[in-house]
C-alpha cells in the first residue's frame, strides 16, 4: 500500500457525529506518516472538548489495524486552531444536502454584518436562530420562516 | 516564564465552571437552554483536560488528569473563588458565566500571543470557544436586565452577588486585565439597564488554596465515585 493509499484510508474514515462527512472533509486530519507497518496520524480536535475525539482515534485505529498495519499511533495537535474554514466543497456540499447548514467562510475574520444561514431545505434566506448551541458542540439550531423547518447548522469557528 | 500554579489555576477555573454548569443539565429554564449550558461545561471541561495534562508534565511527578481532578482536597484547588459559588437562581448563574467568560477570553487572547508555545496553542483553542461563551451570556444579561421588573430585580440582585468575586480574577499578572474586562462589561451592562456595583468587598485566597464552603460541597459530588472507586473505568 502506497502512502497515498494510507493517507485516503484515514481521510475516508466517518466523523460519528456528522455522520455524511469523513474526517478528511471536515478538515483536522494534519499527518499521515508510514513507515514499514506504523502508522502515526496526526489530528486536531474541533473543539476542546469534542467527545467524538476518543471515537475519531478508536475508528481511524481499526481502519488502519483492518488494512494490515500492526502499529497505529495516533497523536492530536492544536495549533493552528482547526477552523470551518478547513471543511473542503464536497465536505459543505455533501453537509448541505443532509439538511445541516454549512458554515459561513472566514471563521477567523471579524465580520462586521451577521451573515444569513439559508435553509439547506428549501434554499430561503430566511431563517432564525432558535439556539447558539446545538445537539453537538459544533452546531447551532435554526428555523426556516419560508417552510417552517428546523435544521442543525455548522457554527463559523 | 510560566509557572505549574499559573497552569494548574486556569486549569481548576475551568473545570469547576464546568462542573457548575453540568449541573444545570435538566434543570435549565427552557431545552434549549438545557443544551447551551451542557454545551459550555464540555467546552470548559475540554480546555481543563488540556490544561491538566501540561499542568502534570510542567510538576514532573507522573500526575494525571485524574489525579488533578478526583485526588486533591479542596486546599490543593487554585480557582478563583467566583467559579465555586453556588449556581443561584439562572440570573446569578449568567452573572457568573459572563464575568468569567469575558475575563477568559482576554487571557486566552494575551496567552495565545505569548512565548510559551504550548499555553499558546491551547489558548488560541479556547479563545475560539470563550467568545461564543461571552455572546450566550451576554444576551441573557441583556434579555433578563432590559425585560420585566422582576427579570430585572433579578439580574441586578445575581450581579450585585457576584460581584465582590470578580476582583480576585485580576490579581497578580492578570490585573491589567481588568480596564478591558470593565469596558466589555459596562457595554452590556448599558444595554441591559442594569447598574455596575460599587467596589468594596473584594474576597481573595482561591489563588492560594483558600475556598468557600461551597468547593467542598462541589467535590464531594465531583469525587465521590472515584473516591470509593479507585481507578474504575466504565
Amino acid at each position: 500500500m502506497t502512502t497515498a493509499q494510507v493517507v485516503d484510508l484515514v481521510a475516508a474514515v466517518r466523523d460519528p457525529e456528522l455522520r455524511v462527512v469523513t474526517i478528511g472533509e471536515l478538515g483536522i486530519v494534519r499527518d499521515v506518516a508510514v513507515r514499514d507497518d506504523r502508522v502515526t496520524v496526526t489530528i486536531t480536535p474541533t473543539y476542546s472538548g469534542c467527545p467524538a475525539m476518543d471515537m475519531i482515534r478508536s475508528d481511524i485505529e481499526a481502519a488502519l489495524h483492518a488494512a494490515g498495519f500492526a502499529e497505529v499511533a495516533v497523536d492530536t495537535v492544536l495549533s493552528p486552531a482547526w477552523s470551518t474554514d478547513w471543511i473542503s466543497e464536497p465536505g459543505r456540499r455533501k453537509l448541505a444536502e443532509a439538511g445541516i447548514a454549512p458554515p459561513a467562510a472566514g471563521g477567523h475574520r471579524p465580520v462586521s454584518l451577521s451573515l444569513t444561514v439559508r435553509c439547506p431545505r428549501c434554499g430561503s434566506p430566511d431563517t432564525e436562530e432558535l439556539s447558539r448551541f446545538g445537539s453537538t458542540a459544533c452546531k447551532s439550531l435554526r428555523r426556516c420562516r419560508a417552510c417552517l423547518e428546523p435544521f442543525d447548522a455548522v457554527k463559523t469557528l | 516564564m510560566i509557572r505549574f500554579g499559573d497552569v494548574l489555576g486556569l486549569a481548576d477555573d475551568a473545570l469547576i465552571a464546568a462542573q457548575r454548569l453540568g449541573e444545570w443539565c435538566s434543570r435549565a429554564p427552557e431545552m434549549e437552554e438545557d443544551i447551551a449550558l451542557a454545551n459550555i461545561a464540555l467546552d470548559q471541561l475540554g480546555a481543563a483536560r488540556l490544561l491538566f495534562a501540561y499542568a502534570g508534565e510542567l510538576e514532573g511527578h507522573g500526575r494525571s488528569e485524574d489525579d488533578f481532578a478526583f485526588l486533591r482536597g479542596d486546599r490543593e484547588f487554585r480557582n478563583v473563588q467566583l467559579v465555586e459559588l453556588a449556581n443561584g437562581d439562572f440570573a446569578v448563574t449568567m452573572a457568573k458565566l459572563l464575568f468569567l467568560s469575558a475575563y477568559q477570553r482576554l487571557l486566552y487572547d494575551r496567552l495565545a500571543g505569548g512565548t510559551d508555545e504550548r499555553l499558546a496553542a491551547i489558548a488560541a483553542k479556547a479563545r475560539k470557544e470563550s467568545a461564543y461563551h461571552v455572546d450566550h451570556s451576554s444576551r441573557w444579561v441583556v434579555r433578563l436586565g432590559d425585560g420585566t421588573d422582576e427579570s430585572h430585580r433579578r439580574m441586578q440582585s445575581g450581579v450585585d452577588a457576584v460581584w465582590p468575586y470578580t476582583h480576585e480574577l485580576f490579581e497578580g499578572s492578570s490585573a491589567d486585565l481588568r480596564e478591558p474586562w470593565l469596558a466589555e462589561i459596562d457595554k452590556v451592562f448599558a444595554e441591559a439597564t442594569l447598574t455596575r456595583p460599587a467596589d468594596g468587598w473584594a474576597p481573595t485566597g482561591g489563588r492560594r488554596g483558600l475556598h468557600t464552603e461551597a468547593l467542598s460541597r462541589l467535590l464531594a459530588e465531583m469525587q465521590v465515585l472515584h473516591r470509593a472507586h479507585p481507578g474504575a473505568t466504565w
